[in-house]
């Protein structure tokens, strides 16, 4: 297929060297959209800039050239810390059904709860 | 004895479900992702060139803004790709410095030369066909941050092949110039657009490994021939005539059946040898070294200005 | 309006569209040359701005002039001295600071022209014009960003920025000249007068050269011509390509 292009022979899949904490370029930054008011951000990719201001312009030409965005932010990769180990993290809410409204059984006659 | 991390990794798989950036894989998954998603976005950066190269010649200023926005949206798709390599740890550096030296390549389609305007019209129609083809398959690739560059992607692509046919058929309605540039335009891009989809299954060898990773969710053959089925009868619209004497419809089969491909050619550009491979590659080394004091100027006024910027947040 | 005001009408909407398809011409001629993707992005929604704004005027006054005038004739098929671009437009992509320095002179001046013109008594021109002047507020926006960051960067980039700003600054005095044959439609409120916006851009563009710990040039020598179709010998070479199909192969539709 088009974006795989095959290995030549005698040509391998080449290992690389990852976390080599390369920092020639622009910084990256991750871009986050809010589609219109009163709708949340959400994370839509990443760009390269040397400062936040850039950033901010960088985002908007690569990511609102269909339209539908009303605002942006960007945030430095660096800064985002993420969750680890899901099973310990968010697999004990699975065990309470008593947070969800379905988990009670209310007759009808009682109108809306 | 299978890590309880490859057991992880290998029921996501066989759930169907992605695999994300933090999650482990094995090395072998990262280093075929970070290939292909580089390649990947190469290619998309690199075919700027062959379409580009008409931006300045777009006979009305419609072609020419339809044309920019479509070499834009190359730009905007490397971007993304790029985005989705630099999740599994390696810098967007790093990935063009490899295709810069020559290790890393990209999609051979883009080392043919656009000859004349009807060129953008059939890389909109058979190039962008044929990926098109391909990404609406990689939208289910097992890698998550892939998979949703590929949405994105085959979302804003869906008006590149229209273009290029709406092109063709103004040729094709036109003067008999005009016919027969578009007839001398799809000679030389059938066969180059087939190649895209790469060797035949038997011969691919690390397909297989793809596919069991659900990176690839069909082989080359099977997309290859999705592809011809569903363009043979455009070009019919079009009265052209493709370039293949063996091309015929199995009543049989329901199926489009196609000559052999020149294999010989196909290798000789992967390995560097088409007609713009250097040229490619050229042009794009020296914009990034033309780029530089402007790139190590930003640099620098970020570092100069970092303690204002502090500030103001 | 009276023939000679629809006459004048339709100089002026073809002065700006060209200006606005000979810049998008040259950001087009970039795109794939830029320091880095997100700038190619950039460049190219410039161009694309550009080229959208051309193609309303262009429209608007074929359909004044009647006839066969249309958007591809006036883009396509007038010669070099039938355009009225303004000079700077038309100077080369030397470098990236050449294309900053022309984006940013030349996107004042125009974000100050659609200011006014979004006043016009003219509807559709002042509808143009309000769309126009969003895309314009951008282009400064964006242009401004790279003066200051180019002239405050490293040495290198300081000289190339100001050598920028010094080869450009001879096409500058040529944006507030008023021709003539504007006179009919500023006694009619359509367009306005433009010298007056110039103090604004002095003080804008001071601002920025400012910023930018850069030097606002003293040569007093000032190009002109461009609104008369007296062009730099470039615009020759600019038409050549970008009018070659459609010359190569006359009465072809495309």
């Amino acid at each position: 297929m088009s974006y795989d292009v095959p290995l030549a022979e005698g040509e391998s899949v080449e290992e690389i060297s990852v976390d080599s904490d390369q920092t020639t370029g622009w910084q990256l930054w991750e871009v986050f959209m809010r589609p219109k008011r009163g709708l949340a951000y959400t994370h839509c990719g990443s760009v390269h800039a040397a400062d936040a201001e850039s950033a901010v312009l960088n985002a908007r030409d690569a990511y609102t050239r269909l339209g539908g965005t009303a605002s942006l932010w960007v945030v430095p990769s660096s800064a985002i810390h993420a969750s680890d180990d899901p099973t310990s993290m968010f697999e004990p809410a699975d065990d309470k059904p008593y947070r969800h409204p379905t988990f009670y059984e209310i007759p009808d006659e009682v109108g809306q709860l | 004895m299978v890590s309880e991390h490859q057991t992880t990794f290998d029921e996501t798989i066989a759930a169907d479900e992605k695999i994300e950036p933090r999650d482990w894989m094995p090395d072998a998954y990262r280093n075929t992702l970070i290939r292909q998603i580089a390649q990947h976005a190469h290619s998309e950066v690199i075919g700027m060139q062959p379409e580009g190269n008409w931006i300045t010649r777009a006979p009305t200023l419609l072609r020419k803004a339809i044309l920019i926005a479509k070499v834009q949206d190359e730009a905007g798709h490397g971007l993304y790709l790029y985005s989705a390599a630099e999740t599994l740890g390696v810098s967007r550096d790093e990935l063009q410095e490899m295709l810069h030296s020559g290790r890393h390549k990209y999609s051979s389609i883009f080392n043919y030369p656009t000859l004349s305007w009807a060129d953008i019209g059939v890389i909109g129609w058979l190039v962008d066909g044929a990926a098109i083809v391909n990404q609406i398959m990689l939208q289910g690739a097992s890698y998550g941050p892939y998979a949703r560059a590929m949405v994105r992607i085959c979302k804003e692509e869906s008006f590149h092949a229209r273009q290029g046919y709406a092109i063709l058929m103004t040729l094709a309605k036109g003067t008999d110039e005009q016919r027969q540039m578009l007839q001398d335009a799809v000679d030389r891009w059938w066969w180059p657009a087939l190649m895209m989809f790469g060797p035949h299954d038997s011969e691919s060898t690390h397909t297989e490994q793809s596919m069991d990773w659900k990176i690839k969710r069909m082989s080359n053959d099977d997309l290859r021939q999705l592809y011809v089925d569903q363009t043979v009868p455009q070009g019919e619209y079009l009265g052209i005539t493709f370039p293949d004497p063996d091309l015929h419809f199995d009543e049989e089969s329901g199926h489009w059946r196609f000559g052999e491909i020149d294999w010989d050619e196909f290798w000789a550009v992967v390995t560097g040898d088409g007609p713009m491979n250097r040229e490619r590659v050229a042009h794009k080394k020296k914009a990034w070294e033309d780029g530089a004091w402007v790139r190590e100027a930003a640099t620098a006024y970020a570092v100069k200005h970092a303690a204002e910027t502090a500030k103001v947040a | 309006m009276t023939d000679g005001a629809n006459a004048a009408l339709v100089e002026v909407l073809l002065r700006h569209a060209d200006d606005n398809t000979i810049l998008g011409q040259r950001l087009g001629e970039y795109i794939s040359s830029a320091p880095e993707l997100e700038e190619d992005l950039a460049i190219a929604n410039g161009a694309l701005d550009h080229i959208g704004v051309a193609m309303h005027l262009y429209e608007y006054a074929a359909e004044i002039a009647g006839g066969d005038a249309s958007v591809d004739g006036y883009s396509m098929r007038r010669n070099e001295r039938e355009f009225t671009n303004a000079l700077i437009v038309e100077q080369p992509n030397t470098d990236f600071a050449h294309i900053v320095a022309r984006s940013f002179l030349f996107g004042v001046y125009q974000k100050l022209l659609w200011e006014q013109l979004s006043r016009s008594s003219d509807e559709r021109l002042a509808g143009i014009a309000a769309r126009a002047l969003k895309e314009a507020t951008y282009h400064v926006t964006h242009a401004r960003r790279w003066v200051v960051r180019l002239g405050d960067g490293t040495p290198e980039s300081h000289a190339r920025m100001q050598t920028a700003i010094d080869e450009m600054w001879r096409f500058t005095s040529e944006l507030f000249e008023q021709p003539d044959i504007d006179s009919v439609l500023i006694e009619s409120g359509v367009v306005f007068d433009i010298t007056r916006e110039r103090a604004k851009w002095d003080a804008a563009v001071d601002d920025a050269l400012e910023e930018a710990t850069l030097v606002r040039p003293e040569d007093p020598y000032q190009a002109t011509g461009g609104r008369l179709g007296r062009h730099t010998e470039h615009l020759g070479h600019l038409l050549a390509e970008m009018q070659w199909l459609q010359r190569t192969y006359p009465g072809a539709s495309w």
